[in-house]
């Protein structure tokens, strides 16, 4: 998978080179005694152990023997998992979504007061420098066992919403942030909207665009003599493409009524190298076969049952698991409501269950499918030596409601189980006495 | 409060002690400021014409406002005797039963206990495994008035023209066939208040529903529930209004007080023109207004204010603009804050309606924490799970159970059968229709659930589902699956869920 990204970005590495931070050292830890749901080929081992050293899995299996030195962590039995990845997360990247100086996630977001109104490209907008790993909602995530987010660009305003990036969430000033995780691009009713009122427009956009991106790749030049120009995109917005037309990059298509997810499959006709990751598809079980068969991952909200637009009529909590009982790689997100809010993502996963998903498939729904499909897959995603240790100790079943993390990894480091919502919480626990709560600390 | 000398239809005050709404059937009907002659003949009326028969030539009849001119019509559907054996039953106002049955008939609770029989000719419902509680009421939902689908001709729940549209009613855009309402059965509610949206100081009345199929608004209408009247706190009034007025949180207020202080003066044209009236006069009466007819419904006691306020602070300033103008709120909506006050909730008697976890998506509920539900209860304040979706109102027990959970790590230890008293009887309570509905007692409607498993699992479901003793919904039966008009003849009609 990492040839697939075509860069990495060490954005806060280079910005905060000589700041005073203490990396933390990642210590040697052996979680113990827990019910080890690996998401690998080992499957879920039962009294397994599970050995971190170096921010890395050393070792995962039952028997497994403590080397001196290690801390050890007793599960009591509970689930150990890997840690959560949010697929469509605005952490970091959106504090307060209603105050645009918080909000970055996308360009030409001219609807909210405040925000930019217009940017001189699309596809060309990158998200990876704006992340603020001292976001506040990035512990909030955490605490729910949300350890990766997949922050896309939002393709809000626009058919290329741009290129969105992978972060850990230790909340570190060095968090590695990865770019080129996937260009967004929407079709159906949004892409119709940007693109003057119809599918079909949108389409022929998406494809002129494609093919100029194409036409640059294969003659290996980041520039077309003007008569081969075609003038629907930008020259800035093509090279953006360029990556995707190779393979390099996912296109995350926002995309929801099935005939429009064929349309979007059929693009491969004549880009053959597009990868895709569909989001929204509320009609994809519909054509989950043709889905399975063309190896689309498909992101979707678990709770999305309602026919909110003539292009997601079929929409039904039974969409995930026929999906998946299809062999498409679900990819669950819980978007609805309040941004954010990434612990309705284990929840969806949970519905989903109920709903005709097997837990596995659920499970992987949040952990290794969108590792995979975000082009982290070799390193995150499930509990196999060799990858970063991000490692999380629940209290109970991790789709359940009432169970949480009890510890959580980051890359070999155990985060504290702390947030802003925690402060004000112990602020507010005791509303009696004379001291006003602004001292309480 | 009400004043029942002067509505004009005693019989059914009278008759309907127990639901405090009977007051409002009508005397006479005012229609577009165009005074109709009355029905019913006031007694004060009556009496002007025994002693004053000699002195005045004529008085004409008094003129009084239509209180309910669009009616339930909402009829219970047909139900069997019906028990359900063996299960562990919620009551709704905080206690819990093992190995409880619970029997329905003729529309009502009928039993509800461990030891009890089952009447002969009982359909008999194996509960082995199975938990039941009071159907779930979500007080704040916008079903109908922005149905699914979301179109442009659908978006029916702000009348955003003014910042004060007291005169709008809720019902008038509801949209019976909304597909939403059926998902929402399928997640266990069985009575629902449809609210105005946010936009406006004032937006309008909203009405509470029976979430039951029906052709017309009115043949869902909760009978006899008191109205709801839709305020706004806040950020969206101010910012919806910002090149108009208000723009700003003391031009909010500056709005709700030059509103009451309209109403005061109204509500006193009419008491002076009844008493007048009373006095044998024949005075004309005042000129019907929409919007003060619904303000002054709460300053008279008969209409509930729902008050959507997010910030701690500004609850404090409505609480005190109540006591102003001699109203009382029944509960502040979305209430993020309601932790840092529960407190005084709490002494004031105004129930909160929460999310189980929503934050930050505005700067008014940038301080939201997962404890503000239990927080609030904790303080013996009136604790609500609400939804304000149409995604969250089909699981308010799983909004609950997250609440629930996230207390007791914090030390707070609430068993669910008390919790669950914030979708059943506390809620109820919000719409004044506690007397009929919110928990498993004799004698109240039976909007009962039964859920497979216990409805704080992400994996249950409610397997079946009353309303008024009448299967509506029903997991493994198709036939108790309605499909609205809307999703007829679309790919997925036939999901339930």
């Amino acid at each position: 998978m990492n040839r697939l990204l075509s860069s990495f970005v060490a954005v806060a590495a280079a910005l905060f080179a000589n700041a005073a931070i203490n990396p933390a050292v990642a210590e040697n830890v052996a979680i113990v005694g827990g019910k080890v749901v690996t998401m690998g080929s080992s499957g879920t081992i039962e009294n397994g152990t599970v050995l971190i050293e170096g921010g890395r899995i050393a070792a995962v299996g039952s028997g497994l023997s403590v080397p001196a030195g290690y801390r050890v962590i007793n599960a009591g039995g509970n689930y150990v998992t890997p840690g959560l990845m949010s697929a469509l997360s605005g952490l970091g990247v959106t504090e307060v979504g209603a105050v645009a100086g918080t909000r970055d996630n996308g360009v030409n977001g001219g609807q909210r007061s405040g925000a930019v109104e217009t940017a001189p490209f699309d596809a060309a907008f990158e998200l990876a420098p704006a992340f603020n790993p001292n976001a506040t909602n990035i512990p909030i995530a955490r605490i729910e066992g949300v350890t990766r987010a997949m922050l896309p660009a939002s393709s809000g305003h626009n058919i290329f919403g741009g290129i969105g990036a992978v972060v850990d969430l230790s909340g570190d000033m060095d968090t590695r942030v990865i770019s080129g995780a996937a260009m967004s691009m929407s079709y159906g009713e949004a892409g119709a909207r940007y693109a003057g009122g119809s599918r079909a427009a949108a389409m022929g956009y998406i494809v002129r665009a494609l093919d100029e991106a194409d036409r640059l790749v294969r003659r290996g030049t980041r520039s077309l003599p003007d008569r081969e120009r075609d003038s629907v995109v930008s020259l800035i917005d093509a090279q953006a493409l360029g990556p995707v037309v190779r393979g390099e990059m996912p296109l995350l298509v926002r995309v929801s009524r099935a005939s429009d997810i064929l349309q979007v499959l059929k693009l491969r006709e004549r880009f053959e190298n597009l990868r895709f990751v569909l989001q929204g598809a509320q009609e994809a079980w519909m054509v989950a076969d043709q889905l399975a068969a063309a190896k689309v991952p498909v992101i979707i909200n678990g709770m999305d049952n309602l026919p909110g637009d003539f292009e997601s009529i079929a929409a039904t909590l039974a969409n995930g698991g026929r999906l998946a009982n299809a062999g498409v790689d679900v990819i669950m997100v819980a978007v609805g409501g309040a941004g954010g809010n990434e612990r309705l993502m284990p929840q969806a996963a949970g519905i989903a269950v109920a709903n005709g998903m097997s837990w596995d498939d659920a499970m992987a729904s949040i952990t290794i499918n969108p590792a995979r499909a975000f082009g982290i897959g070799d390193r995150f995603g499930s509990l196999e030596s060799g990858k970063d240790a991000d490692v999380v100790v629940w209290d109970g079943d991790p789709l359940e409601l009432m169970s949480a993390p009890t510890a959580v990894f980051i890359r070999g480091e155990q985060v504290e189980l702390s947030s802003r919502q925690t402060r004000l919480r112990d602020r507010y626990m005791e509303l009696s006495g004379v001291t006003p709560q602004a001292y309480k600390k | 409060m009400l004043n029942r000398s002067i509505m004009g239809d005693k019989t059914l005050a009278g008759s309907s002690a127990k639901r405090r709404w009977a007051g409002m059937h009508i005397g006479a009907l005012l229609l577009g400021g165009v005074a109709l002659v009355g029905l019913a003949v006031s007694p004060a009326l009556a009496q002007s014409d025994d002693e004053g028969a000699g002195e005045k030539k004529s008085q004409r009849p008094l003129v009084e406002i239509n209180k309910n001119p669009y009616p339930s019509t909402y009829a219970p559907l047909p139900s069997d005797l019906t028990a359900i054996v063996g299960a562990t039953v919620l009551d709704g106002i905080g206690g819990r039963i093992e190995g409880g049955t619970v029997v329905m008939n003729g529309g009502d609770i009928v039993a509800v206990g461990a030891d009890v029989d089952v009447p002969a000719g009982a359909r008999v419902i194996d509960g082995t495994g199975k938990w039941v509680t009071p159907g779930v009421i979500d007080v704040h939902s916008h079903l109908g008035v922005y149905a699914s689908p979301g179109v442009a001709a659908h978006s029916d729940g702000n009348e955003a023209t003014n910042p004060n549209t007291a005169e709008v009613w809720a019902e008038h855009s509801v949209w019976p066939h909304d597909p939403g309402f059926h998902r929402a059965a399928a997640g266990g509610v069985t009575s629902l208040q449809i609210l105005p949206g946010s936009a406006n100081l004032f937006g309008g009345r909203g009405v509470t529903l029976k979430n039951v199929p029906s052709r017309t608004m009115q043949g869902m209408k909760f009978p006899d529930a008191p109205y709801g009247l839709k305020m706004a706190c806040g950020e969206n009034p101010k910012r919806v209004y910002r090149s108009r007025g208000p723009s700003t949180l003391m031009g909010n207020v500056a709005g709700y007080r030059n509103a009451w202080i309209g109403a005061r003066s109204y509500k006193e044209s009419w008491d002076k023109y009844r008493a007048e009236h009373a006095e044998g006069k024949d005075p004309n009466p005042p000129k019907q207004d929409l919007e003060m007819d619904t303000l002054v419904g709460v300053l008279e006691g008969d209409i509930l204010i729902h008050n959507h306020c997010y910030r701690a602070d500004q609850m404090a300033v409505m609480i005190d603009i109540s006591k102003e103008f001699n109203y009382d709120i029944s509960t502040f909506h979305h209430a993020v804050e309601s932790y840092k006050i529960a407190d005084i909730l709490a002494k004031e008697g105004i129930c909160s309606a929460m999310w189980a976890d929503w934050f930050g998506f505005k700067m008014e509920a940038y301080d939201g924490i997962r404890e503000n539900l239990p927080f609030v209860h904790n303080a013996g304040a009136c604790a609500v799970t609400h939804s304000d979706s149409d995604v969250g109102i089909q699981r308010l027990n799983q909004e609950t159970a997250k609440s629930v959970a996230d207390a007791a790590r914090a030390g707070l230890v609430i068993p669910i059968e008390e919790a669950w008293t914030w979708i059943a009887i506390n809620a109820a309570k919000s719409l004044g229709i506690e007397d009929q509905t919110g928990s498993l007692e004799i004698g109240k409607d039976a909007d009962v659930v039964m859920w497979n498993g216990n409805p704080f699992s992400v994996y249950t479901s409610a397997e079946q589902v009353f309303v008024d003793g009448a299967k509506v919904y029903d997991l493994n039966d198709p036939a108790y699956q309605p499909v609205s008009d809307f999703r007829l003849g679309h790919p997925g009609e036939g999901d339930a869920k």
